[in-house]
């Protein structure tokens, strides 16, 4: 995965943390907006960081256009001020005790711009981000979307050739998030060198990302465009992310033997060995008898251990050979008096099952 | 086995204003029990008899007379130039010294952090009879001073800068220590990646955002170097208009000139209470430096 590429960012790091060890290999090229998708403590963050110079590696190597960042097995390093990066924090960090104006003309100034020339470029930015009636403001004076685009702009205002975002999102409420989301796609749009977006939320990670690392355990789990992750994720983190059951089974011929139980029959499949088995919560057919005449082929049998109530639907938790959850109406509830402790029949449409080799996603 | 009901105390007075105070606040009754009432209230009695007498015994209608006298004003003006130049000095090296305290790393470190801070506790005495042994002109310093430069220390102005700086600066690089230590280095990183070098992240990120320790250090070091009394009159002596300050001004004239040492007493009351004041959002809260 680790070519050279002109302009774009070639990641090779391993950094040592205690007992944690990150090891990763990504390119991203200019243009591209990467998404960094993981649980806590995947190591996202610190990767982020060993990219912007504030955690050195302990093996690899790390370069923006041909130009070393830090090489570990020759002691190559640059200082996190000397790399041409825009980091925009989780929590922002606006400097407190400086103006909006002052936050964004700080890093042309650091950067070497005389004051007046660090006014002009910062009124270009607040101007750009729509932030100029702010640009008086304390930090502390703004709302969590405000302080967002602030942190933006301060970042794009340095003119970073790589741009990197920590959770971008986060630090919002659900109200602001989707404007500010909208608005922070078409600035990466704009933006004409590589983008890391470090993210837990797979909306955020499908919406702005071109392209999605997953990261579990300090390692890269799938790789792919959003929509392949969202159809075929590669392990149960990401399956429950996107929403999807998610099942590892052998296949031969049309028969796909599952470890969790059960077997699936799917023809035309077109896999071999080690597959994996993706379906929609709301595919699978719940009936309290078994389905005599369906055209539906996977039919089998499973006992309700719990019932959620979602926005619109029931979900059912079923433990079965193999265990399944299921989306139903709540009239459906009612209708089948489907409780806890319940059997059912289930069944699934063996069009409604996306079948795709182990570990094969990472193809992309 | 001998049981006994637990009967009911005898009922006690309870206002209503009592009442709203236990309604609103909760808790029990707040009444101090005697044995402590008592020896708190000889605590109190000792701390605010003396002030309190110092305030009788003041000679108000006469207070500018005996605060314009000559002795009087010069005290006053020599002390209040001293403590600020000792206190910019102090912020010129101390800060560094800070920063150097909080933020690096090497051996002897803390050796040297208790070595900076001992003259907190050092009797001040001793600290001005140790200046003297280093820049008298027969010091192991003061002797190169003299003989390279031609400067004598001892007995200057300049010996009161050097007395109160050296007794007052552990205040300022204490507290300050603290602040560069607890600090957010979260926007000093924030700094890095936006291109500020780390002496760029000092000046426009780390100091500023200290700046109300910064501030209350100052103040503290103000304070301490305007009271300094012992090493500076070891090391600078009591010349009228060249070393003596306003503590060696009050113990001088308490013998001839009771009601100007009462009056200068009172000057170095009243900055005391000022320091207070603006130093009580961080002490009287109870909250550490």
């Amino acid at each position: 995965m680790t070519q050279p590429d002109s302009g774009g960012l070639v990641v090779d790091a391993e950094v040592q943390r205690g007992s944690f060890t990150l090891e990763v290999s990504l390119v991203a090229a200019p243009g591209q907006v990467l998404g960094l998708l993981g649980p806590n403590g995947a190591g996202k963050s610190t990767l982020l960081s060993a990219v912007a110079g504030l955690t050195p590696l302990s093996a690899g190597r790390i370069a923006l256009a041909g130009q070393v960042f830090d090489d570990a097995d020759q002691d190559i390093f640059v200082e996190a001020s000397g790399r041409p990066i825009g980091f925009v924090f989780q929590n922002y960090r606006l400097f407190p005790h400086m103006s909006v104006a002052d936050n964004v003309a700080f890093s042309p100034r650091a950067r070497g711009l005389g004051k007046q020339a660090g006014r002009s470029a910062a009124s270009y930015w607040l101007d750009r981000l729509n932030l100029t009636d702010l640009a008086g403001r304390k930090p502390s004076q703004l709302s969590g979307g405000q302080a967002q685009r602030v942190a933006l702009a301060r970042a794009l205002a340095g003119q970073p050739t790589l741009l990197l975002l920590d959770e971008p999102l986060s630090a919002l409420d659900a109200g602001t998030r989707l404007d500010v989301q909208a608005e922070l796609k078409r600035h990466l749009a704009d933006f004409a060198g590589p983008c890391l977006l470090v993210t837990h939320d797979p909306i955020e990670a499908l919406v702005l990302a071109d392209q999605v690392v997953v990261l579990e355990g300090g390692r890269i789990v799938q790789e792919g465009t959003p929509a392949l992750i969202a159809r075929q994720p590669g392990t149960d983190y990401v399956a429950k992310l996107v929403g999807l059951n998610l099942y590892a089974g052998r296949a031969d011929g049309a028969a796909v033997t599952l470890s969790a139980g059960g077997t699936f029959v799917i023809p035309d499949h077109g896999q071999h060995g080690d597959v994996l088995v993706a379906v929609r919560p709301s595919a699978i057919v719940v009936s309290t008898q078994a389905p005599r005449s369906s055209s539906a082929r996977n039919t089998w049998q499973a006992k309700i251990t719990g019932l959620a109530l979602l926005a619109d639907r029931v979900r059912l938790d079923l433990d079965g050979q193999p265990p399944a959850l299921v989306d139903v109406t709540p009239a459906a509830v009612t209708e089948l008096s489907l409780d806890p402790g319940s059997q059912v029949w289930l069944s699934v449409k063996a069009t409604d099952l996306e079948v795709y080799p182990h570990n094969g996603a990472r193809a992309g | 086995m001998v049981t006994r009901n637990v009967r009911p105390a005898a009922p006690s007075r309870l206002t209503a204003r009592e009442r709203a105070r236990r309604a609103a606040q909760g808790g029990a009754s707040r009444s101090v029990p005697a044995p402590l009432l008592v020896p708190a209230l000889i605590a109190i009695l000792f701390l605010l008899l003396p002030l309190a007498g110092l305030l009788i015994r003041a000679p108000w209608g006469r207070l500018g007379a005996a605060l314009s006298g000559a002795d009087a004003t010069q005290a006053l003006t020599l002390s209040l130039w001293t403590a600020t130049v000792s206190t910019a000095i102090a912020m010129i090296i101390g800060v560094p010294l800070a920063w150097v305290l909080a933020r690096s790393s090497f051996p002897g470190l803390r050796l040297l952090r208790a070595l900076v801070t001992l003259p907190l506790v050092l009797p001040p005495v001793v600290g001005g009879v140790a200046l003297l042994l280093a820049f008298s002109r027969t010091g192991f310093v003061g002797r190169y001073l003299d003989s390279w430069f031609g400067l004598t220390i001892p007995f200057t102005p300049l010996a009161v800068v050097m007395a109160e700086t050296f007794v007052a600066m552990p205040f300022l690089v204490i507290t300050v220590e603290g602040a560069f230590r607890s600090a957010d280095q979260g926007f000093e990183e924030a700094a890095a990646t936006l291109g500020a070098k780390r002496m760029t992240v000092f000046r426009r990120i780390t100091v500023p955002m200290i700046a109300p320790s910064l501030g209350a250090g100052a103040v503290l070091c103000w304070a301490r170097a305007l009271g300094e009394f012992g090493a500076t009159i070891t090391f600078a002596g009591s010349f009228p208009g060249q070393t003596e300050t306003m503590p060696i001004a009050v113990y001088y004239a308490l013998e001839n000139d009771p009601d100007a040492a009462i009056a200068l007493s009172l000057v170095l009351l009243l900055v005391s209470v000022a320091v207070l004041v603006s130093l009580r959002d961080r002490w009287l809260r109870g909250s550490p430096l």
